[in-house]
């Protein structure tokens, strides 16, 4: 544990301390009475800070590693003195895990139909817009269960909700032209271990996807039930402005799924349902000898999940403050659902797929040598969308929650028996947002350690730096409207332009096949990734800026600072029906930070009296 | 480890299924299997202490075992002379109660604790049940203040930021709606419509959660 400091040891030994106390004060029957009076307690609830009762008030947050003393929020929502910390874990034990493969079945039986298959037990209430002209090719099963998951041999093995057994889920590989189907049930236990609903709704972010398909937060099932979800893998445009097969210039890579059920998302993708989907097709292959000559999957194209959890201290089981309204701060850091693993790498240059899978933190990623120098690392796809060009970064990456970012890293430059670090130096100490101080470099969260093998390798994928040309931003048309949104929060509610979200409330209705502009006003205060299904826009200003060459493309996720504006166009085509936009920050999420909007052939102009506000 | 809480923990893992693979591990890991407190034990030691509490009908109650355990419940926080966002979401509550008819008071509770309980007598609050011409079946609750600020943290009605969290006029609207044997627990506005609060509170049945009909016709609510 070389890269643990003294302080951080001492530290260590004082939470298992803490936890020892508060395990004797248990078995000992003492009531919170008992402690006040015995001056151990404050009457705010408080463990006093004093030493072997309160790690955490001592040494502040963190985690067990990092270098910022900015504390977190836990249990009781009051600010975290003397609450407690995770049990200390051994970073990089073992390697990353890699989510398996999905595996079609030959068919589906009872056979799909366009109208919901009530009598059998499907929960869907709409039929299928593309089901008989985007008929699907294959067809999957997936059961959402209780799984027993190891999340690092120091701690008890985990009640996870999980796709199919696994956490993160199976992978989706999935082709553009290759529509598929997938028969979703809803298999989890009478039991929740705490906390999570067994009700699911399973969005496609952000698939272009129909509405009955898309994973709607209020369209979601119970136990016992089964959704049939059809997935065109169609591009934008097909059935409107570029028929038959869509514009190739939204073409998207790397989609996630996970849930999305109504007020319980944080709870229910915490527990573990969220997995990949990646799409690939003539350019994008999957094979670097071909197309794009990006890096060959599945070998050097490596999908990987970022989660921050917290676990009980003093029995090591994942826990969830539910009682926390602004953010959830994790100070165990994961990736693909283990704590801290290693990736060996060989000497070539690699494509992975990074998503801040939440629930609230805001990253700012670098590649740490061992020398304490940056590793640059080049940028190809903001959000699945492969940007216009490869973009270099050696100043760290920004990634909000539910943001994906695909990397181009190279490791030829390393002698074997190198390590290198993904290292996050973003400073954050509550869910409001992060302080946008950035920690020295080594003083940051080490998410995972990558080690530098010596195989002989050959790498026949493109060269970043030879400034390959991906997509084209696609062409603008007239927009027919203009929308503002402003984003509030008013005696502790959410507000999206001072109201309030309700499921069955339309706040609006988009015009199908037509184009608009969206101003989103945010922040006060608060930073929010505001995701909006369906559609991917284009960032046309940040502040009144042109946005930096990242974020110039095309994206589904806006991080709103404090006091931030943007101006996003979108170009909503070819299905109908209803879909949200929200806060994915998914405790703002699930406090209702949220609106829904339809889709239809009429339209109308609420929410457009922008000059008003 | 008691007989019973070992011989339970023994056929959970008898039935839970092992799942192969590279993330998981198969069996043979009793000994790691956490012998500490049931969820539910926690979440009482984490959210429900079980303060005594007085009603507006003067009796005297404990918060977990009177009011918490065994029921499903909505629980917001008010006070009498509140003339900020209390009043619409008190009028809020009155539809909600309504809109569930003879279920609030049975099968669903409903709680409004006061955050001025020196001024919030037994007498305060049956004063503004009466004024609002409240039904039976909706509680308003007193208590200590130090134990009501606990309470109102514990529960999650506190603002991170200190200076606005001591601002009455700036109190956390926010309902929270729960099962405590199911352990579902969550919050929605209480400035949001009341149809779909009453949704919302349904879902914590198990017999309402299976599908959303999308049968409620309702319109945005504006909260200033």
């Amino acid at each position: 544990m070389a890269n643990i400091s003294k302080r951080n040891r001492r530290r260590e030994r004082e939470i298992r301390n803490a936890a020892k106390n508060r395990r004797e004060i248990i078995a000992a029957r003492l009531s919170r009475r008992d402690l006040i009076k015995a001056g151990l307690l404050t009457s705010a609830g408080y463990l006093i800070q004093k030493n072997g009762l309160s790690a955490r008030a001592q040494f502040g947050g963190g985690g067990s590693f990092g270098g910022s003393d900015c504390d977190r929020r836990w249990y009781d929502g009051s600010g975290g003195n003397g609450t407690p910390v995770s049990p200390p874990t051994t970073p990089f034990v073992e390697p990353l895990p890699i989510p398996p493969i999905a595996q079609s079945v030959a068919s589906l039986s009872p056979a799909p139909t366009v109208n919901p298959n009530t009598a059998a037990g499907e929960a869907r209430t709409r039929p299928h817009q593309a089901l008989t002209t985007l008929a699907p090719q294959k067809f999957y099963e997936v059961h959402q269960r209780e799984a027993l998951i190891s999340v690092h041999p120091q701690l008890p093995l985990q009640r996870l909700w999980t796709f199919n057994g696994t956490v993160p889920g199976q992978t989706y590989v999935a082709r553009y032209g290759e529509p598929i189907l997938v028969r979703n049930f809803n298999d989890l236990p009478n039991d929740n271990g705490g906390f999570g609903l067994q009700s699911v709704s399973t969005h496609l972010h952000n698939g272009h996807t129909p509405s009955e398909s898309d994973g709607f937060p209020c369209d979601f099932f119970g136990q016992n039930k089964w959704y049939d979800q059809h997935y065109p893998n169609a591009l934008a445009g097909f059935a409107s402005s570029h028929p038959p097969n869509g514009d190739i210039n939204e073409s998207m890579s790397t989609l996630w799924y996970h849930d999305h059920r109504v007020d319980f998302t944080s709870q229910n993708v915490y527990k573990g349902l969220a997995g990949f989907y990646l799409l690939f097709n003539q350019f994008d292959t999957g094979d670097e000898t071909t197309g794009f000559r990006l890096p060959s999957f599945p070998n050097f194209d490596i999908p990987m999940m970022f989660n921050d959890k917290n676990f009980d201290p003093d029995d090591g089981l994942l826990a969830f403050d539910l009682a926390n309204r602004d953010g959830i701060l994790g100070d165990k850091f994961l990736v693909n659902g283990k704590i801290q693993p290693f990736f060996e790498v060989k000497r070539r240059r690699y494509r992975f797929r990074w998503l801040n899978a939440g629930p609230s933190r805001f990253y700012r990623f670098y590649l740490t040598k061992s020398d304490l120098t940056n590793h640059p690392f080049w940028v190809i796809s903001n959000d699945g969308n492969l940007l216009k060009n490869p973009v270099q970064t050696t100043s760290g990456l920004m990634m909000a929650v539910a943001e994906r970012m695909d990397v181009i890293v190279d490791f030829s430059s390393f002698a074997a028996g190198s390590i290198i670090h993904l290292e996050n130096r973003l400073e954050q100490c509550d869910g409001a947002g992060p302080t946008n101080n950035i920690l020295a470099a080594g003083q940051g969260a080490k998410v995972l350690q990558f080690r530098v093998i010596s195989d002989p390798v050959t790498d026949n994928s493109v060269n970043p730096a030879t400034n390959p040309t991906f997509y084209q931003v696609p062409t603008r048309v007239t927009e027919q409207i203009t929308r503002c949104f402003k984003f509030d929060r008013n005696n502790g509610q959410w507000v999206i332009n001072d109201r309030l979200f309700d499921c069955n409330d339309v706040r609006f209705r988009v015009k199908r096949n037509t184009a608009e502009i969206w101003q989103l006003e945010g922040g006060f205060n608060w930073s929010h990734p505001i995701h909006i299904h369906f559609e991917e826009f284009q960032m046309l200003e940040r502040n009144r800026n042109t946005p930096t060459l990242i974020e110039r493309g095309r994206k589904d996720v806006v991080r709103l600072g404090e006091n931030d504006d943007v101006k996003l166009y979108f170009r909503f085509r070819d299905f109908v029906g209803r879909y949200p936009m929200h806060c994915h920050n998914v405790i703002h999420e699930d406090h209702a930070m949220m609106l829904r909007f339809d889709i239809d052939d009429v339209g109308n102009s609420n929410e457009s009296s922008c000059g008003r506000r | 480890m008691s007989d019973i809480s070992r011989r339970k923990v023994l056929a959970d893992l008898a039935v839970a299924p092992l799942v192969g693979g590279v993330i998981t591990r198969a069996g043979g890991q009793i000994d790691k299997v956490p012998k500490a407190m049931s969820p539910r034990e926690k979440l009482q030691a984490r959210y429900f202490p079980n303060f005594e509490l007085t009603t507006h009908e003067g009796k005297k109650v404990r918060f977990y075992d009177d009011l918490i355990k065994d029921k499903i419940v909505v629980i917001n926080f008010f006070y009498a002379q509140c003339e900020g966002i209390c009043i619409p979401v008190t009028q809020n509550l009155k539809r909600v109660q309504n809109l569930l008819g003879k279920r609030i008071g049975r099968e669903i509770f409903m709680y409004s604790i006061s955050l001025k309980p020196e001024q919030d007598t037994p007498q305060a609050l049956k004063h503004y049940v009466q004024m609002h011409k409240i039904k039976p079946g909706w509680t308003f609750l007193t208590g200590k203040p130090e134990e009501i600020t606990i309470l109102r943290r514990k529960l999650g009605f506190s603002d991170a930021k200190a200076q606005l969290d001591q601002d009455l006029k700036n109190h956390i609207g926010m309902i929270r709606y729960g099962n405590e044997p199911h352990q579902w627990w969550a919050m929605c506005p209480g400035q949001a419509n009341p149809p779909w609060i009453v949704e919302s509170i349904l879902w914590m049945d198990p017999k309402e959660n299976d599908v959303h009909t999308h049968n409620v016709k309702t319109n945005g609510r504006k909260v200033s």
